[in-house]
């Protein structure tokens, strides 16, 4: 770490581990609901510990994001951040409204949260992703903004870079589709269709312009590379993403009322998807090996690759298998979409957090990388969580094929819960790996722990 | 590769794609909003439709179902149920929930006033007369 500032991004490091064990947590509770139905029924019903699963996700990557942002933005621009005490104000805000929201679902029912927060006024509620009261909304918007002011000030003050105008433009972008979701509208039709511009530019287009030079700055810390080779091939990516994940939307509007030429525009610009993605690890993959440079931090070496893998085998392959318009037409709304947006979100946007997480935590601590005993279990944390994510996306899959078939496709087509008992086994293997999962992540826990404990013995002996 | 493709490139290249990209997003976008009523049946978009929308939003039936092919795939999809069962049908079942079976998957019971009901099922009907280019599949969901 060379400037003081740069430890603003501590607390929000530490925030998003924290959420993601309850995000693991929630995720195995809805997971046995869906084989126990009685599960905690009716005091947590699916589908709130759903929101609160969802929602946990969406604030951790929040939280990764400015933490990493506030990092690299300062060492990019060899500038301390503008203001280091607004960035401890704005986490506490974040911190407080998000656990706030979060509660109430848990304590008030969703139909008295919405009265009291005053949905009737604008309603904003109650649609997938934008479940948060309206005032809720309000507060992250206003975070947002602050944070937007002291990144962008640091910025203008310091050295220019790719990396940091990059970052900026994938963080305004992440801003001003925010806003969206205080729009709705009494035709559902409308209101889906703006919905996915939220969604879908937030998830293929915006955000990936912060996770590109995210993982960019650590492939750069990592090997000491010469920056300008780095730099052209970020243009291309993030060309290539914008010019694939901004039309693709059009997978999104098959079958909801849109206009029937989307079939079109959704399919061809969805087959140009995976290739940013595929640029992206092949770019890891290629600066990585080219490098004579060993940095001592091995475990981010695995991070990194594994983003740029995964990422590529859940958004790209698996978003890509399913756009096509007539085979979307059979696995639309099914466990299918379920197994690509848990590969996606994990391999994309918890990775690159954690990848970052793992980079920068020991910096942040005043060292260039964790004992090597820390490392060894932090490397076993990735290969659980990897191989678990992998092997629940396969189960989840099993189940969408199955249930395409049974329910859609065949010659005497089956209700939609006969088909679901039908495929309870392959339910509970999910529901194991997710439990391999959150092993690996106490695994993943223990490794701050033995790396402490070794830099306490070292201090010692010194 | 260095000299063929300079970083200058790569950016123009950059700036060009975003553009070309929105604009052609927005070109459709706008066609697509324009064009909407053909296949929304907006004349059908009573009060009563709108407000049943927000008894659905409100209560969060999104959480287990899905409408259209999106929200949660715990529940069946909603977005055909007009069609699949009929309105008395689905008033009773809304009524009479939780079933009683134990270790099946539940659905809250949610108190409705008969105003509230009345809209949800008229909301519920205007979406299955949704011209979707004939999904789902069938008449399951
Ligand atoms: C906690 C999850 C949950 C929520 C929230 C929920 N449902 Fe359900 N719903 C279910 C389940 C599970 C079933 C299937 C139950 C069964 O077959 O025993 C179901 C079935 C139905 C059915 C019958 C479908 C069919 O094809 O027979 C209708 C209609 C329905 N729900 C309407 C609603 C409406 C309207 C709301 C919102 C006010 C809602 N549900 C909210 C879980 C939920
Ligand atoms: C970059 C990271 C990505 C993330 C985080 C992501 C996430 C998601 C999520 C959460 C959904 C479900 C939305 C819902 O609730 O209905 C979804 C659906 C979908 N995604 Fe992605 N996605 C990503 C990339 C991609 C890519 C690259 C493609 C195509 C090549 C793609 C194609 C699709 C399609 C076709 C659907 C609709 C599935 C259906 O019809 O039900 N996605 N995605
Ligand atoms: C312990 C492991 C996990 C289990 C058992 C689990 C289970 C579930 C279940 C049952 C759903 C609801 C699907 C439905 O709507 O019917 C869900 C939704 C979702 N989960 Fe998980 N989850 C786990 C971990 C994760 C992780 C690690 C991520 C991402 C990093 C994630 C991201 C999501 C997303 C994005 C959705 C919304 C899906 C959609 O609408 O398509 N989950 N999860
Ligand atoms: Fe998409």
């Amino acid at each position: 770490m060379q400037y003081s500032s740069q430890a603003v991004a501590k607390p929000y490091f530490i925030t998003a581990i924290a959420l993601f064990a309850f995000q693991i947590l929630f995720g195995l509770i809805i997971g046995l609901q869906y084989m126990l139905g009685d599960f905690l029924f009716p005091i947590l019903p699916f589908g709130i510990a759903k929101i609160i699963h969802i929602n946990l996700l969406i604030i951790l990557i929040l939280f990764g994001f400015m933490g990493a942002s506030y990092y690299i933005v300062i060492e990019e621009a060899e500038q301390e951040l503008h203001n280091p005490k607004l960035a401890i104000i704005l986490f506490w805000i974040f911190l407080i409204t998000s656990i706030l929201s979060l509660l109430s679902y848990l304590f008030i029912s969703y139909a008295t949260l919405a009265k009291i927060t005053g949905n009737y006024l604008q309603p904003t509620m109650g649609r997938e992703f934008m479940e948060q009261p309206t005032i809720i909304k309000l507060s992250f918007v206003m975070v947002l903004g602050a944070f937007l002011y002291n990144i962008g000030m640091t910025i203008q003050k310091g050295r220019k870079t790719t990396i940091n105008t990059i970052l900026f433009t994938g963080l305004i972008g992440l801003t001003l589709l925010f806003l969206l979701t205080f729009y709705n509208s009494k035709n559902l039709v409308l209101d889906k269709f703006v919905w996915w511009w939220f969604v879908h530019l937030s998830f293929e287009a915006l955000w990936l312009l912060i996770m590109v030079p995210l993982l960019a700055f650590v492939l750069l810390k990592l090997t000491n590379i010469n920056r300008e080779g780095i730099e052209k091939w970020l243009y291309l990516i993030i060309a290539l993403v914008l010019l694939s994940g901004v039309i693709s939307i059009g997978h999104h509007y098959f079958w909801i009322g849109a206009p029937e030429y989307w079939q079109w525009w959704g399919t061809i610009f969805s087959l140009i998807e995976p290739i940013p993605l595929l640029m992206i690890t092949l770019f890891a993959f290629k600066i990585l090996n080219s490098s004579r440079h060993q940095h001592p931090n091995k475990a981010a070496r695995f991070w990194v690759l594994g983003t740029a893998v995964m990422a590529f085998l859940g958004a790209g392959v698996l978003g890509f298998l399913q756009s096509p318009a007539p085979l979307n037409y059979y696995t639309h709304g099914t466990q299918i979409t379920v197994a690509h947006s848990h590969l996606a979100f994990y391999g994309t946007y918890v990775m690159i957090v954690l990848t970052m997480i793992s980079y920068a935590m020991p910096l942040l601590q005043g060292r260039a990388a964790n004992s090597k005993r820390s490392q060894k279990w932090e490397i076993w944390s990735f290969w659980l969580m990897n191989i678990s994510m992998i092997l629940m996306t396969l189960f989840i899959g099993a189940v969408g094929i199955l249930q395409v078939y049974l329910q859609r496709f065949s010659e005497t087509p089956l209700p939609f819960m006969m088909v679901q008992e039908k495929l309870i086994v392959f339910n509970w293997l999910r529901e194991f790996t997710g439990v391999i999962l959150l092993i690996g992540f106490v695994t993943y826990i223990i490794s701050f722990f033995v790396a402490a404990k070794d830099m306490e013995s070292i201090q010692k002996n010194s | 590769m260095n000299k063929v493709f300079t970083k200058n490139q790569a950016r123009k290249f950059y700036y060009s794609s975003a553009v070309f990209s929105f604009l052609v997003f927005f070109l459709l976008s706008f066609d697509s909003i324009y064009s909407l009523h053909e296949r929304d049946n907006r004349e059908n978009l009573t009060p009563l439709v709108a407000q049943g929308k927000i008894v659905w939003e409100e209560n969060h039936c999104i959480g287990c179902h899905s409408l259209l092919g999106e929200g949660a795939y715990y529940a069946p999809e909603l977005g055909n149920v007009y069609k699949r069962r009929g309105s008395e049908y689905t008033k009773a079942w809304i009524k009479m929930m939780p079933t009683n079976i134990p270790g099946r998957r539940k659905m809250p019971n949610f108190e409705f006033s008969k105003e509230e009901l009345e809209a949800l099922i008229a909301f519920l009907k205007w979406t299955s007369e949704i011209n979707t280019a004939r999904w789902p599949p069938t008449i399951e969901g």
